[in-house]
C-alpha cells in the first residue's frame, strides 16, 4: 500500500531532517565533545579530559553551584505557588458562574507576553513600589528572589489554570451527580472526587512548572540580571554569561551546559516514568 | 454539571475574581498610563494618574519609535514568527506522516531523535548552534528560518505523530486505490484531516517564536533586530539613553500586537494550549 510513498523520503522527511541536523543534531554532539576540550573558537579545540567540569564546579568565580541552589529553591517555591493558585482559580471558574470564559481569558493573557517584555514591565513596577522605602530590586538578593517568584507566578498561573480547567471539566458528570445525591459536602467532594480525578493534570502542571522555572532565562535577565553581585543568577543565565562575558571560560561554559542538560533530562525521565506507570495502572 | 451556587457564594466568587482581574491587569495598565506622561512625572510617581500637566500626548511614542527603529524590529519579528510557523506546520506534518506510516528501523530512530530534542535545554546547544549558524551564514531572517524549523521539529513532529496515529487509515487507502500520488494524497486527504492539530502546533510555535530572545540574539547579524532584543537594548542603554517616557511607550507598543491577535483568536489559543499540554 505505502510502497510508492517509501520512495518519497527526500520530499517528506529530508527538509525537516536537514534543518534538524543543522540546528540541533550537529550542535548537540559538537557540544558534548567540546565539553571535554580546551577551545576559544571551536576549530582550535584540544582534548583536556574533565578539566572543564572541574573548573565549572570548583573555581570560586564560577558561581555554578550557588546558581544551582538558587534555581532549585526558586523552582520549589514556584511549583507550590503556581499549582495551588492555578488549581484554586480553576475551581472558581468551573462553578458555572456567568462570565467564566472572560475571566479565564484575562488570567491567561500574561502568557502571550514574552519574558523579556514582562521582566521589564515588572522591573519598572517593583522598583517604583520599592522607591517609597528608598530601595530597589537589587537592594538584597531576597528582593530579587521574591520578585522573580511574583513575575513567574503571575505568568504561569494562567497557563496551568487552563490545564486544570480542562481536567476538572473532564470529570464525568454522573460521578458528581451520584455524590450530590449521597449528600457529599464541598470539602469531601474536593478531596475524594476532584483531586483524585485531576491527578494527571497535577502531574502535567507540576512538571511544566518544574522545567519552566528550572530553565528560566528571559525574566531573570530582565528583572535582576543576576544582581546584586550574582546572588540572583539562575543556571541558564550563569551558563550564558560564562560563554559570552568571560575569556577562557568557553570550555567550562559547555561543561555547565552538559550538566544542565543532564539535570533537565533526569527530570524528564522521572516524569515519563510517572506518567507511564499511571497509564498502566488504569 | 449543573450545580446550584448560592447567591452569597456567587457574590463572594465575583468579588474575588474582580480583585484578581485588577491584580492581573494592574501592571499593564500602569505601563499604558505612563506611556502618556512626561519623563519627570514618571520617575516622580509611577502610580499617579495622568493629568493635564503630566500629559504629553503621543510624544513618547514618536520619539521611541524613531530611536528604537520600532517598525523594523516589528517587521523582523512578524516575518520570523509567521513564516517559520507556516513552514514548520507543513514540513513537520509531512515528516510525521511519513515516519508514522512507513515502519523501518531508521524511521523509528529518527522519530526518537526528534522526541529527544524536546528535552534538551537550549543552553546545551547555544554556543555550538551560533558557531554552525555563523559558518553557514544563517545570520539573516531567512537563514534563521532554518534554525527555527530545526528547533521546532521536536515538539511538532511529536504532536503530529500522536494525532496521525489516531486517524483511521482507511481514508488514505481509499485515496490510494483511486490512484493518487503520495503528495496529492497527503495534501488533499491527510493534511485537511490534520487541521485541528495543525492549529495547536501553529499556536504553540507562534507563542514561542514571537517571544524568543536568545536564539536571534546569538545568531542574527547586528543589523537585524527583533522586538525582544530591541526592548532589552533600550532598557540597558543601547541606542543611547532613552528616557522613561520612551521606554513605557515601547513596552506598550510591543505588547499591543500579541494582545490584538489574542482578542481575535483566544478560543483557538486557549484550546491549543489545553490540547498541547495533554500531549506534552
Amino acid at each position: 500500500m505505502y510502497k510508492q510513498l517509501k520512495r518519497y523520503f527526500p520530499v517528506f522527511v529530508l527538509p525537516t531532517l536537514i534543518a534538524f541536523i543543522i540546528a540541533f543534531a550537529v550542535p548537540f554532539f559538537l557540544g558534548l565533545g567540546l565539553s571535554f576540550s580546551k577551545f576559544t573558537l571551536v576549530t582550535d579545540a584540544v582534548f583536556n579530559g574533565i578539566d572543564n567540569y572541574k573548573q565549572a564546579f570548583s573555581d570560586p568565580s564560577s558561581n555554578f553551584v550557588p546558581a544551582l541552589g538558587f534555581t532549585a529553591a526558586f523552582t520549589v517555591v514556584c511549583i507550590i505557588i503556581v499549582n495551588v493558585g492555578a488549581f484554586a482559580l480553576a475551581m472558581l471558574l468551573t462553578k458555572g458562574l456567568k462570565g467564566s470564559n472572560a475571566f479565564r481569558s484575562v488570567f491567561f493573557a500574561p502568557n502571550l507576553i514574552g519574558g523579556i517584555v514582562l521582566g521589564y514591565v515588572w522591573n519598572t513596577i517593583l522598583n517604583a513600589l520599592l522607591l517609597g522605602a528608598n530601595k530597589t530590586l537589587l537592594f538584597k538578593p531576597e528582593y530579587g528572589f521574591w520578585g522573580l517568584v511574583l513575575v513567574v507566578s503571575w505568568q504561569m498561573i494562567g497557563y496551568m489554570m487552563i490545564i486544570y480547567i480542562s481536567g476538572i471539566n473532564n470529570i464525568p458528570g454522573d460521578i458528581r451527580e451520584a455524590a450530590a445525591i449521597d449528600g457529599v459536602n464541598a470539602r469531601q467532594s474536593l478531596w475524594h472526587i476532584v483531586l483524585p480525578s485531576v491527578m494527571p493534570s497535577i502531574t502535567i502542571c507540576t512538571f511544566l512548572t518544574l522545567t519552566n522555572s528550572f530553565k528560566l532565562f528571559d525574566q531573570n535577565l530582565a528583572l535582576t540580571n543576576g544582581g546584586p553581585a550574582n546572588k540572583t543568577e539562575m543556571l541558564a543565565l550563569n551558563i550564558y554569561r560564562t560563554f559570552y562575558n568571560r575569556n577562557g571560560w568557553s570550555g567550562a561554559g559547555q561543561a555547565k551546559a552538559v550538566v544542565f542538560f543532564l539535570l533537565v533530562g533526569a527530570i524528564a525521565l522521572v516524569q515519563l516514568r510517572l506518567t507511564r506507570s499511571k497509564e498502566n495502572s488504569n | 454539571m449543573q450545580k446550584r451556587v448560592s447567591t452569597p457564594a456567587k457574590i463572594v466568587s465575583y468579588l474575588i475574581l474582580a480583585a484578581l482581574v485588577a491584580v492581573f491587569a494592574f501592571p499593564l495598565l500602569i505601563i499604558l498610563m505612563n506611556s502618556f506622561k512626561g519623563k519627570l512625572y514618571i520617575s516622580d510617581n509611577l502610580f499617579a494618574f495622568v493629568n493635564n500637566i503630566s500629559f504629553v500626548g503621543i510624544n513618547n511614542y514618536s520619539v521611541g519609535i524613531t530611536r528604537m527603529n520600532f517598525f523594523s524590529a516589528l517587521g523582523t519579528s512578524v516575518f520570523l514568527t509567521v513564516v517559520s510557523t507556516g513552514i514548520i506546520c507543513v514540513v513537520c506534518s509531512m515528516t510525521a506522516w511519513y515516519l508514522t506510516r512507513i515502519k523501518s528501523r531508521l524511521n523509528s530512530i529518527l522519530y526518537y531523535a526528534f522526541v529527544f530534542s524536546m528535552i534538551v535545554p537550549f543552553q546545551m546547544v547555544m554556543f555550538t548552534t551560533s558557531f554552525i549558524s555563523n559558518k553557514l551564514s544563517l545570520g539573516t531572517p531567512w537563514g534563521l528560518l532554518v534554525l527555527y524549523v530545526g528547533f521546532g521539529a521536536g515538539l511538532s513532529v511529536f504532536m503530529f505523530s500522536g494525532f496521525i496515529k489516531s486517524i483511521p487509515i482507511q481514508i488514505e487507502e481509499a485515496a490510494y486505490i483511486d490512484g493518487c500520488s503520495p503528495l496529492r494524497c497527503y495534501f488533499q486527504v491527510v493534511f485537511p484531516v490534520l487541521r485541528p492539530s495543525t492549529v495547536t502546533v501553529a499556536i504553540l510555535n507562534m507563542m514561542w517564536i514571537w517571544n524568543d530572545y536568545l536564539l536571534p540574539l546569538i545568531t542574527l547579524d547586528s543589523k537585524y533586530t527583533t522586538l525582544p532584543i530591541a526592548i532589552q537594548k533600550i532598557f540597558t542603554g543601547g541606542y543611547g539613553a532613552m528616557d522613561m517616557g520612551g521606554l513605557m511607550a515601547m513596552l506598550t507598543l510591543s505588547i499591543i500586537p500579541i494582545i490584538a491577535v489574542y482578542i481575535l483568536g483566544q478560543k483557538y489559543i486557549i484550546e491549543g494550549v489545553a490540547a498541547g499540554a495533554v500531549k506534552g
